[in-house]
């Protein structure tokens, strides 16, 4: 009980002082005086002088004094790179040491040594103490070769430590295997794409069963890596399930939010019809509440993670009302999310006593409380209809009690309930009107303007209260000013007769004395608006305005499918995911939760493959045939395109064709029995090496205007990078006229409106003859197609490649951009036929460096007038199809033509030479530019070569790529 | 991981600081201090963000302990460690007070060597730590080659939480059965909520490696055993509770309660906490608190409250308080009560009713004038609700023991020379009465 002295010791000459002790020959004048040096460095100051000093300590069998040394050592042996080498030497020796406990402190607090050189010599006895005999030792070890990785991450992988690392997972002891565990997850972190942790059912199995062996860290370490493993079928993610619940009774909260984690990731696979399935949503939710008597701290974190569980899925809780009411003396933290939860469990059935406590608790004396009480029983309104009335008038009651920030709340939120329930509420703004001098905060003095604006006609003063507002207009926040502005504006389309000199005076106060833009500029729309139309002024200002949403605050979905993934972690409790706070490539992998298959489901079509496999497992199934594979998708998802010359038909039989020569190796050519797209959907999700990703992306096929030949439509802009807003496309010509078709899918929460779109400047010209025209607000989950109509008169600036074109569009969220690459057969232009002598003379004329040539490999020209059947139904091919090959009936040069000529390729003339055919075609780009072309087809070979002049050679490429999507399709 | 670890005293002074990352720097223990310890307006979350280092902090007395960290931990785990690592400190050194911790600081540096390994926990029960890290610095070859080998085997093994060799002349144990009762209940008097928490701590003294089976009336049991002899289940259905959910000591075979709803484990030695679990049903309330607040003009309060205890007349509640709260302006207050003594506390708001004992089904009453200031505050008194503070000789929650089979193969005692001890008692949580 004397230690606490060395705290105390603050006199000069200290250090001087220390030295001396330090060398002293007597031992236990030694350990004080290291004390002391530890002491000094606790509390921050530089002690790094005494480093020889210290370290000439470290060799003795006083097990006390040398952990002491080490402690020392670890914090400056940074700084003294040179001396701390004198160390290794004792190392070395202790980690020979008959004392497993030697052994195991040697070789932890080496790994805490930051020294280049120190790590050398580590690697030896790490090596040895990894395959130590005791256990203890081991499991330090295994902790070490993670702090080796934090160090020289190449050392770790060139000296083997990773797979002895691995080969510990399957050790005897419990312990060895959950440090194991641990430092290899957190390696694999650092290394996404390595296959460090290898989970497989197997792996899985040795890991459930250290499971039940192990201390509460090591549950908590397993369980958190079997988070990360995708079961391959909803049998295997049932049994992995039944074996975690048991950790659900652990006393160690983190094991049991763990273990939560785990089984709500493995329940994404899992059917709904199955029993299990409802059992284990009822296992759910006991220790879940459970979680809700632990210190406050926990309750926190467990608050936190429920939040985005009942978001999630909603029916756990759903009956556990109650033990989310606030307690008296909870923290604030826990109140605060303890309300939030509450808000989100209110229905139609409980919502009685919801709002009996939300109004106790507007009686509180912690402000943010009160407020976020007030603002829950306006969100319970707008959430349960039923309740609306009820919640009004406890609002009214609020706001008599003229508690100053119980007013302004509840103002504000009685605005929302004015706006998802029109006409019904409207008497209690004569009450509202009385408070508005004790208005103090912009919110809520923004609220109250919108209320007098938008009801004006039933407010008789309204004109005068405005006009209060009005006077210290400068001083007022731009939310409020604008709001004024607005409001004003509204009253004088409602009253135009007597607030003529008001409208003005807002008008000039925001267009002329503001140095606001968005002031200013909102200013003057409506200026113009008034003195050009006023009726359409009417219109726009006081258009009807749409309802708003009924849930607020909700977890953007694929966000909340993300934290699903961290329960338990600090991602669950800021709710964002781990980019927005961890620095540099740790931990930042983006984890989704597994997608539900079931074996029942597969039953119906056994083709399909499983799709939970993760996107590194996909060649597996698919035998690495890139090319091959490509086309086969392509053509089997592409639309039915019915240009006149080509049939629907055409584009199955293509299809057919491929399977039946190019899948023959695959399938070995045996009875092949199943719908040709069978196997194609199951690979939709997950990418196949980066050269295919184009293909994938097509999703649905609608492309059924007859013109050129129409790409199906890709995703130009995913919804996780427009906060939401999806976008796909594809491009269309149809005679002379070139669009843009656009499909907009919603996939945020809100609705989203006032959508815009810009192109950058590009090489041909290309911009929106017309703007983006969505006529109705896109609310959540809604899709809509548009087709945008495209002119090549805009300005122009080559682009690299040549066929980018960036995009930007708007909505009332926020702009994003987006670049696509535009086929260039959109480019052609009907008038392209060249006459066949000026096709000879400008041939002759460009200069043969000019000439490209390309390969056409695997095009299935002898397609072209096939009649089967246009749907793809199954059937059988007896044997193995030899024939495939074999050409068919059918001219294919002539097929080639027609379907060449439909995207503006004309033949100009058409020669047999040595059995090929020779077709010379010629185009013309909307910039002017002609290209001429020699196409050479030989019967029964399906490949073709294609020979390209033009003036520019740099569109060639282009066009080859534009020649090769026409004729495979 | 965790990253490193602060102790501070209430100025912000550090005590302790360990770090066991390198992405954690000295600077963080300053941002702590300057951005927790001393923010001006009271933390509102014990998770707290600087500059994407995140720190997480518990306070025991006025002693701030703090863990960071850079990446994206399991942050219930921290918590649970930092609790943990509170336990160990107090096992070896009393109460966590800024002189102990000064007074202690080469072994808690010691400590967070061992059960901190780069941010990792590792083995942290004391049973196990205490055998190897005291607080006399022990000499390495005093040790037997066997004993360090127990040791290890120890902290790495299975039972991490008992060692080999220990034995008693007389095997003993002691169960307690402490509950909580919390009750939030309507002036009307209807329940809003109310919940029993209870815990089941064992001291044992046994010899050997003792295989321990632990009965109560759980409802689950009792029906699924029932099912044999119809007629014990109406004789012993009625008494069987209802557990909404319970958690286990890390001893317990947690795989077979999930399978057979039996509790065995092989326990620590001295005392643990066994199991924890909540009811919600059936609960008996062991006071009924009846409130009367009448407002005479602006100045005066009139507040009457009545208790009913509500169990057997035999058994006898103790430390009995009921605490009802004032408003601010209090300038003075006369009570008078049956029984007891009541007293108002200025400071802290409040008259304070005591009663020291009193028996089932009885029933008492104070009244008081609060005398208020005329005040132009426009905020009405918030009344917080009527709380009370009581032990009981009896499980609220009907919870009953039934047994406690010991065996031991290797030794020879049987499970009939254990001599054990059984108590209950019921002390109340959070049990408030709005008014």
């Amino acid at each position: 009980m004397t230690d606490s002295k060395y705290f105390t010791t603050t006199k000069k000459g200290e250090i001087f002082e220390l030295k001396a002790e330090l060398n002293s020959d007597k031992k236990e004048k030694k350990k004080e005086a290291v004390k002391k040096v530890i002491a000094s460095m606790t509390v921050g100051k530089d002690v790094s002088a005494l480093f020889p000093d210290v370290v000439n300590c470290m060799q003795t069998d006083n097990l006390e004094l040398k952990k002491l040394v080490y402690l020392y050592l670890m914090n400056y042996a940074k700084s003294q790179p040179d001396m701390a080498i004198m160390a290794v030497n004792t190392f070395v020796k202790d980690c020979e040491d008959p004392n497993p406990l030697i052994r195991a402190l040697a070789v932890r607090t080496m790994g805490c040594i930051r020294v280049d050189k120190i790590t050398e010599y580590l690697c030896e006895p790490l090596r040895k103490c990894l395959k130590d005999e005791d256990p203890y030792v081991r499991k330090t070890a295994a902790v070490c070769v993670a702090k080796l990785h934090d160090i020289n991450a190449q050392l770790v992988e060139d000296q083997g430590f990773l797979d002895t690392l691995k080969d510990l997972i399957s050790d005897s002891n419990p312990m060895v295997v959950a440090n194991a565990v641990a430092a290899l997850s957190e390696i694999a972190e650092s290394h996404p794409s390595s296959n460090l942790l290898d989970l497989n059912p197997q792996s899985i199995n040795k890991l459930l069963t250290a499971l039940n062996e192990c201390t509460e860290w090591g549950q908590i370490f397993i369980l958190d890596c079997l988070a990360n493993y995708t079961p391959k079928d909803d049998r295997e993610a049932q049994s992995i399930c039944e074996r975690v619940t048991p950790r659900l009774s652990h006393a160690n909260s983190a094991v049991v939010l763990s273990a939560v984690k785990v089984l709500m990731k493995f329940m994404e696979m899992l059917s709904k019809d199955l029993d299990y399935y409802g059992t284990l949503l009822k296992k759910l939710a006991p220790p879940l509440v459970t979680l809700l008597s632990a210190e406050p701290e926990l309750q926190y974190v467990a608050l936190r993670n429920i939040n985005l569980i009942v978001q999630k899925r909603p029916e756990i809780l759903k009956h556990e009302m109650k033990v989310f009411f606030v307690k008296y003396n909870d923290p604030i933290y826990v109140k605060l999310e303890k309300l939030d939860i509450m808000i989100r469990l209110a229905s139609q059935a409980n919502i009685a006593q919801v709002l009996a406590e939300l109004k106790e608790y507007a009686t509180e004396v912690d402000v943010d409380f009160v407020r976020k009480a007030v603002r829950a029983i306006g969100r319970c309104a707008i959430k349960v209809e039923q309740s609306a009335e009820r919640c009004v008038s406890t609002l009214l009651d609020l706001i008599q009690t003229k508690v100053n920030y119980v007013v302004q709340e509840a103002i504000v939120v009685i605005k929302d309930i004015f706006r998802k329930y029109p006409n019904k509420y409207e008497s209690v703004i004569a009450t509202l009107c009385e408070n508005l001098d004790s208005l103090d905060e912009p919110e809520a003095r923004a609220a109250m303007i919108w209320i007098v604006g938008e009801y004006a006609e039933r407010i008789d003063n309204a004109d005068e209260l405005l006009e209060s507002f009005l006077e210290g207009f400068h001083d007022e926040s731009t939310q409020v000013q604008l709001q004024l502005l607005t409001a004003i504006v509204k009253l004088f389309l409602k009253k135009p007769t007597e607030t003529q000199e008001l409208v003005q005076q807002v008008l000039s106060l925001a267009t002329q004395d503001s140095d606001n833009p968005d002031l200013r500029d909102r200013g003057y729309i409506y200026w113009r608006l008034l003195s050009t139309d006023p009726v359409a002024a009417k219109e726009v200002v006081l258009a009807e305005k749409p309802l708003i949403s009924e849930e607020t605050d909700l977890i953007e979905p694929t966000l909340l499918d993300e934290l699903i993934c961290y329960i338990g972690t600090l991602a669950s409790v800021y709710h964002k995911p781990p980019s927005a706070f961890v620095e540099g490539g740790r931990g930042v992998v983006h984890k989704s939760l597994p997608p539900r298959t079931a074996s029942s489901e597969s039953a119906e079509s056994p083709e399909t493959a499983p799709t939970g496999a993760p996107p590194g497992e996909q060649p597996d199934v698919i035998p690495a045939q890139g090319d091959l594979l490509g086309d086969l998708l392509n053509l089997d998802l592409g639309p039915p395109v019915s240009g006149p010359p080509l049939a629907t038909s055409s584009v199955q039989m293509g299809a057919v064709d491929l399977l039946g020569g190019g899948l023959d190796s695959l399938i070995g050519g045996t009875n092949f029995v199943a719908p040709p797209t069978a196997a194609v959907p199951a690979n939709l999700g997950a990418p196949i090496g980066s050269g295919l990703s184009d293909l994938f992306d097509l999703t649905s096929g609608v492309g059924t205007l007859s013109g050129s030949y129409v790409a199906p439509k890709a995703v130009w802009l995913p919804a996780m990078k427009a906060k939401g807003l999806e976008i796909s496309g594809t491009f269309t010509r149809q005679v002379g006229s070139i669009s843009m078709d656009l499909q907009l899918t919603n996939k945020a929460l809100q609705v989203m409106t006032d959508f815009a779109i810009q192109f950058n400047r590009n090489s041909f010209g290309l911009a929106p003859a017309a703007p983006l025209q969505v006529h109705a607000p896109l609310s959540p989950n809604q899709t809509v197609e548009i087709s945008l109509p495209l002119s090549t008169v805009g300005s122009v600036m080559k682009m690299e490649p040549l066929n980018n074109l960036q995009v930007a569009v708007k909505n009332n969220i926020d702009v994003f951009y987006f670049s696509t690459l535009y086929p260039l057969h959109i480019l052609f232009v009907e008038d392209g036929k060249m006459d066949r002598q000026m096709f000879l003379a400008t041939w002759k004329d460009i200069p043969n460096e000019n000439e490209a040539q390309f390969q056409i490999r695997d095009c299935p020209l002898n397609a072209g007038e096939d009649s089967e059947p246009p749907t793809p139904a199954p059937r059988l091919y007896p044997g193995p199809c030899t024939d495939w090959g074999l050409p068919r009936p059918c001219d294919p040069t002539e097929a080639a033509s027609s379907k060449l000529q439909s995207s503006n390729i004309f033949t100009v003339a058409k020669r047999n030479v040595e059995g090929q055919d020779m077709l010379y075609q010629s185009l013309k780009l909307t910039n002017g530019i002609w290209v001429l072309a020699e196409l050479r087809i030989q019967p029964g070979n399906p490949s073709c070569t294609l020979s390209l002049k033009c003036r520019a050679p740099e569109v060639s490429q282009h066009v080859y790529q534009a020649y090769e999507t026409i004729l495979k399709n | 991981m965790i990253g490193g670890l602060f102790i501070y005293n209430h100025k912000g002074e550090v005590l302790i600081s360990r770090v066991y990352r390198d992405d954690i720097g000295r600077n963080a223990v300053d941002a702590f201090r300057v951005n927790v310890i001393h923010a001006r307006q009271q933390v509102r979350s014990p998770v707290t963000n600087i500059a994407r280092t995140s720190f997480f902090h518990v306070k025991r007395s006025n002693i701030w302990l703090a863990a960071v960290t850079k990446q994206n931990v399991n942050a219930a785990m921290v918590f649970e460690f930092l609790y943990k690592m509170c336990d160990v400190m107090a096992a070896y050194f009393g109460k966590i007070s800024e002189e102990n911790i000064k007074s202690n600081f080469v072994l808690i540096y010691e400590l967070l060597d061992e059960i901190l390994d780069f941010g990792y926990p590792q083995n942290s029960e004391t049973g196990a730590l205490k055998t190897f890290i005291t607080q006399q610095g022990i000499k390495s070859q005093h040790q037997t080659k066997e004993e360090q080998s127990q040791i290890t085997s120890q902290v790495t093994g299975q039972i991490g939480w008992r060692r080999e060799g220990i034995k008693y002349r007389r095997n003993e144990l002691f169960l307690d059965v402490l509950e909580s009762v919390n009750l939030l209940m309507s002036p009307q008097g209807q329940v809003l909520s109310a919940h029993v928490s209870g815990r089941v701590v064992m001291k044992s003294y046994l010899s050997g490696m003792p295989e321990c089976k632990f009965g109560m009336n759980d409802k689950i049991v009792i029906e699924k055993q029932g099912k044999g002899t119809a007629d014990e289940t109406s004789k012993s259905g009625k008494q069987s509770i209802a557990i909404d959910d319970c958690t286990f000591h890390q001893c317990v075979r947690l795989s077979k309660f999930d399978s057979e709803r039996s509790i065995s484990f092989i326990p620590p030695d001295g005392e643990f906490e066994l199991m924890r679990y909540r009811t919600t049903k059936d609960i008996i309330l062991p006071f009924r608190v009846i409130p009367l607040v009448r407002e005479v003009g602006r100045t005066k309060l009139e507040v009457k409250v009545v208790i009913k205890s509500n169990f057997k007349p035999s058994l006898l509640a103790q430390k009995i308080e009921v605490r009802i709260p004032t408003p601010l302006n209090t300038s003075g207050v006369q009570v008078i009560c049956m029984k007891g003594k009541a007293k108002y506390k200025a400071s802290e708001n409040a008259i304070v009713w005591k009663i020291k004992r009193m028996a089932g089904m009885k029933e008492s009453q104070i009244s008081a004038e609060i005398e208020l200031l005329p005040t132009n505050d426009k905020k009405k008194w918030a009344r917080p609700p009527i709380s009370m503070n009581f032990e009981v000789p009896f499980a609220p929650s009907g919870l009953k023991v039934r047994y406690l089979k010991v065996f031991e193969p290797k030794l020879n005692y049987s499970d009939h020379d254990v001599i054990k001890w059984v108590r209950y008692i019921g002390r109340s949580g959070i049990y408030e009465t709005r008014c």
